[in-house]
């Protein structure tokens, strides 16, 4: 597929579907949502192409290692709804065949650009790496599914080998099968630390402590929401019977406050008790031998596609802001959907109607003629109605800790890709009156590093904005890092002067 | 004398910097943070190789000699200055010639070239075959965000304050000057004169203050590759960057400059469209940007862009900044347009707007020196002189 297409593309430019064909949709992100959407798209009649970076289908949810590692490294026993998955994975591959699906896997997108007909996505093929080569993607409608990621919060010590964060433990296991230490703490808040604890000690890890901020009394406050989702309830009381059968403690209210290393890797794991606002008890520290420790506090929907097109958000009542979206995943940007973590962290059951919803809204709004009836969605409205009350009841059982700050010394590293610390944040705040973390990465450097603030952005948030105020991460016009050569590749002569 | 200065950027800063070390009441108005608007979209260049012979390469020259002074005074770290030098390559022959013209007038004016006859000599991983180039010692680079910081903390140091909120108008005596600014949210900043340094929206400022002034946004992308030791010791670009600056065509315009950083992070800008203020990526353009820099420095085909920024240069239509008193309101004294040249340019128009509000010389500035920069030119029978 790589001849010349024409005046205005080189040779290494790769668009992967054939000449003149034209196509519906591009779905960013083969996840819940992307899945559940492009399978909807598809058997309304679309041509959709489907684009994820990973090496399969299924996002961080159903990750699972590479098709041709399947039968050596077997994950079944880590993953929930894998009926649903195999159901997609089916029909995507039906859909294939006919032609109409173009999936495309290892091609990671760097950015999305909209004109008069539609979008334009770009994006690198990595499927031999390290070769990189530029691919453009153009099609009327776009929806974006690229999830969330985890959020951190940093603490003395976190910046050692051996601390990752509690979706990095999780994936490695689906998809490489790695337990990644021997003896494991885990902390944070939010519900999803007690699979990963669960999948670890079921694994053969030891895990000596999870560590969830948040007080046991938090969920009763909000019982409604909880009832009406008795899977939900179902799923938690599988994982706390797995967690006992391992003799893994619980405790609540509880917080890694620090690291200790020796050799290069955490050794030891502080904890402490938590008083209401999040501020360590004194005396009540805790030091555990670990060598592995996995941190979560929460996610933050992945927007960095979604920003540079303009779409408005809002407040996703967990302190991070989210696409914002009418009832049929429509952003504010005409042509753009989006549906998933980005539109609020609620899990997979949510993604996969949001989905759906959005592929009807596509289809509706194409009113591609000829196509067959879509779907009534009510019932899909109904459960994202569901599992968003349930989401919003989750984030105010589970919020970040008012005082978490206080863990923090003033040489604790903050930004980790450029050594930034405490300290020098607390000083661009109090001498140059920084109030936002763009400021600071201005005057610090925070957040310019390798993960352009992905890991830092929230914590650095916390330090300087006003209570309550959410996070909005930086704009990120370059989504993903890619190599100048596949960027110079991919370089219209005609619009270069030199 | 109180003078209220509208904008904390790097422009508003220096003004601030050298009317309070002049003894003059400042104070600062922005709505946002120091830097936070073009002034932390660019590269901070301090350049004197791009200008040609003329009113911007004499502010430039006595600019360039207040960077130093600003270093010696606050600290040449916490501005991260850095007299690096320029190299100004040309890709063909004829290029080479025209090049070696352009830099004979620059001499004649007072600026220092040395010309090159191996690139590779100052640049070790340059392209093999470059014909030759140009290389100006004076050339220099600041962190622009860190700069304005430092240059407004030391003019609170010297008595000034600073003041959150937007200019909404001018409170004028009966005699038609200045006496004070509205601002937005309705409180009044006594002032015996105000100076408009509120770059990409000086246009807008100067309106409301009665003094309509013609700025124009000029897009550019600037991209930022991942850290890697030193690779590029100089500000390297292309000849066809001094033809580009100069430009008015309408269209995109690309001429790469390239430079690595404190950080260790590669610089490559710069672009320059004339799209009003439209923020939205344009992948081409990155892509051409990608494709120079390569030709440039082939290493850079296996490095990683992990961003890119785009900001907006303020420009005034024949490509001059405007600084001086509009004769129109009395007390009203412009310092903006400076496209992509504010960094540079910022201490030599503070000072020279100070000397402007003295009605005397001000550190080498003298007003009499740089009559071709006043808003004069605009209001002149014909508009702007061609």
């Amino acid at each position: 597929m790589s001849e010349p297409r024409g005046p205005g593309t080189t040779p290494e430019v790769r668009d992967p579907v054939a000449p003149g064909e034209p196509r519906d949709l591009v779905v960013v992100g083969a996840g819940p949502a992307g899945m559940a959407a492009a399978v909807t798209a598809l058997d309304g009649g679309l041509r959709v192409v489907l684009v994820d970076s990973g090496a399969a289908p299924g996002g961080q949810f159903w990750r699972h290692p590479p098709l041709t590692a399947r039968e050596a490294v077997p994950t079944d026993g880590l993953h929930h709804g894998l009926g649903a998955y195999r159901a997609l994975c089916a029909a995507l591959s039906a859909h294939e065949r006919t032609g109409r699906l173009t999936l495309l896997l290892n091609h990671h997108v760097w950015t999305a650009a909209r004109d008069e007909d539609g979008f334009t996505v770009h994006a690198v093929d990595r499927g031999r790496a390290p070769e990189e080569r530029a691919v453009v993607l153009r099609a009327p409608a776009l929806l974006v599914a690229t999830g969330a990621y985890d959020r951190q919060l940093p603490f003395p010590g976190w910046d050692l080998p051996g601390v990752l964060t509690a979706g990095g433990l999780q994936s490695l296991l689906k998809g490489g099968g790695v337990v990644a230490g021997r003896r494991v703490v885990l902390g944070g808040t939010g519900p999803f630390l007690l699979p990963v604890a669960a999948a670890l000690a079921a694994h053969g890890a030891k895990v000596v402590a999870v560590c969830e901020a948040a007080a046991p009394s938090a969920w009763l406050r909000h019982p409604g929401a909880l009832l009406r989702n008795p899977a939900k309830w179902a799923e938690g009381a599988r994982y706390a019977a797995t967690l006992a059968r391992h003799r893994v403690p619980v405790r609540t209210r509880t917080a890694i406050v620090g690291a200790e290393g020796t050799r290069g890797r955490v050794a030891v794991v502080r904890t402490a008790a938590l008083d209401a606002a999040g501020r360590p008890l004194p005396d009540t520290e805790r030091r555990i031998e670990a060598d592995t420790v996995g941190v979560g506090w929460g996610f933050v929907p992945q927007l960095d596609l979604l920003l540079p097109l303009g779409c408005d958000l809002a407040d996703a009542g967990d302190g991070t802001m989210a696409a914002a979206v009418d009832d049929g995943q429509r952003t504010t940007v005409p042509g753009l959907y989006t549906a998933g973590e980005t539109c609020g962290v609620g899990g997979a059951a949510l993604a996969v109607s949001e989905g759906r919803l959005a592929a009807v809204s596509v289809l509706t709004d194409l009113a591609a003629p000829g196509r067959p009836g879509t779907r009534r969605p009510a019932a899909d409205h109904r459960a994202v109605a569901r599992h968003r009350a349930f989401a919003r009841a989750m984030a105010r059982a589970h919020p970040l800790p008012p005082a978490w700050p206080a863990w923090l010394t003033d040489d604790t590293p903050v930004c980790r890709c450029e050594e930034v610390t405490a300290g020098a944040v607390r000083s661009a705040r109090a001498d140059d009156a920084a109030a936002d973390h763009r400021q600071v990465k201005q005057l610090t450097r925070a957040g310019m590093g390798w993960c352009q603030g992905r890991m830092c952005g929230p914590a650095v948030h916390c330090l300087v904005a006003a209570r309550d105020q959410p996070y909005t991460p930086a704009e990120r016009l370059v989504a993903t890092p890619v190599t100048l050569g596949a960027l110079a590749d991919s370089a219209e002569p005609a619009s270069d002067h030199t | 004398m109180e003078v209220v200065v509208v904008g904390a950027g790097i422009v508003g800063a220096a003004c601030a910097f050298h009317a309070a070390a002049a003894g003059l009441g400042v104070t600062v108005l922005d709505r946002g943070p120091v830097g936070a608007g073009t002034t932390s979209r660019g590269e901070g260049n301090i350049l004197l190789s791009d200008k040609e012979p003329g009113p911007e390469l004499e502010l430039a020259r006595l600019s360039r000699d207040l960077w130093d002074r600003a270093g010696e005074e606050l600290g040449p770290e916490s501005l991260e200055l850095e007299a690096k030098g320029g190299l100004v390559v040309a890709s063909t022959p004829e290029a080479l010639g025209a090049l070696h013209a352009f830099a004979a007038r620059q001499t004649a004016a007072g600026v220092r070239t040395e010309a090159v006859e191996h690139v590779g000599d100052l640049e070790p991983h340059s392209a093999p075959g470059l014909p030759g180039g140009v290389h100006y010692p004076e050339d220099a680079q600041v962190q622009p965000v860190l700069a304005a910081a430092a240059l407004l903390r030391a003019a609170v140091r010297h008595g000034a304050r600073t003041h959150t909120g937007e200019a909404a108008g001018a409170v004028t005596g009966a005699d038609g000057r200045i006496t004070g600014v509205r601002t937005a949210d309705g409180a009044v900043l006594p002032a015996d004169a105000v100076v408009n340094a509120a770059g990409t929206w000086g246009g807008e400022v100067g309106r409301r203050l009665g003094a309509p002034v013609e700025i124009l946004p000029r897009r550019g992308f600037v991209l930022v590759t991942e850290p890697l030791p030193p690779m590029i010791r100089h500000k390297v670009y292309s000849a066809d960057y001094v033809a580009n600056v100069a430009s008015s065509d309408e269209g995109l315009e690309t001429s790469c400059v390239v430079e690595g950083t404190r950080a260790g992070t590669i610089l490559i800008g710069a672009s320059r469209e004339r799209v009003g203020f439209d923020t939205s990526m344009n992948p081409a353009v990155v892509a051409t940007l990608a494709a120079q820099a390569c030709r440039l420095f082939p290493f850079l085909r296996g490095v990683h862009l992990i961003r890119a920024y785009r900001g907006f240069r303020p420009y005034c239509p024949d490509h001059l900044p405007v600084i001086g008193p509009d004769p129109r309101v009395p007390g009203v004294i412009h310092a903006c347009g400076h496209e992509g040249a504010g960094i540079g340019l910022a201490p030599g128009t503070g000072a020279l707007v100070t000397a402007h509000l003295l009605g005397r010389p001000w550190r080498g500035a003298d007003p009499a020196a740089h009559t071709g920069l006043l808003p004069d030119r605009f209001l002149a029978p014909g508009g702007v002189p061609q």
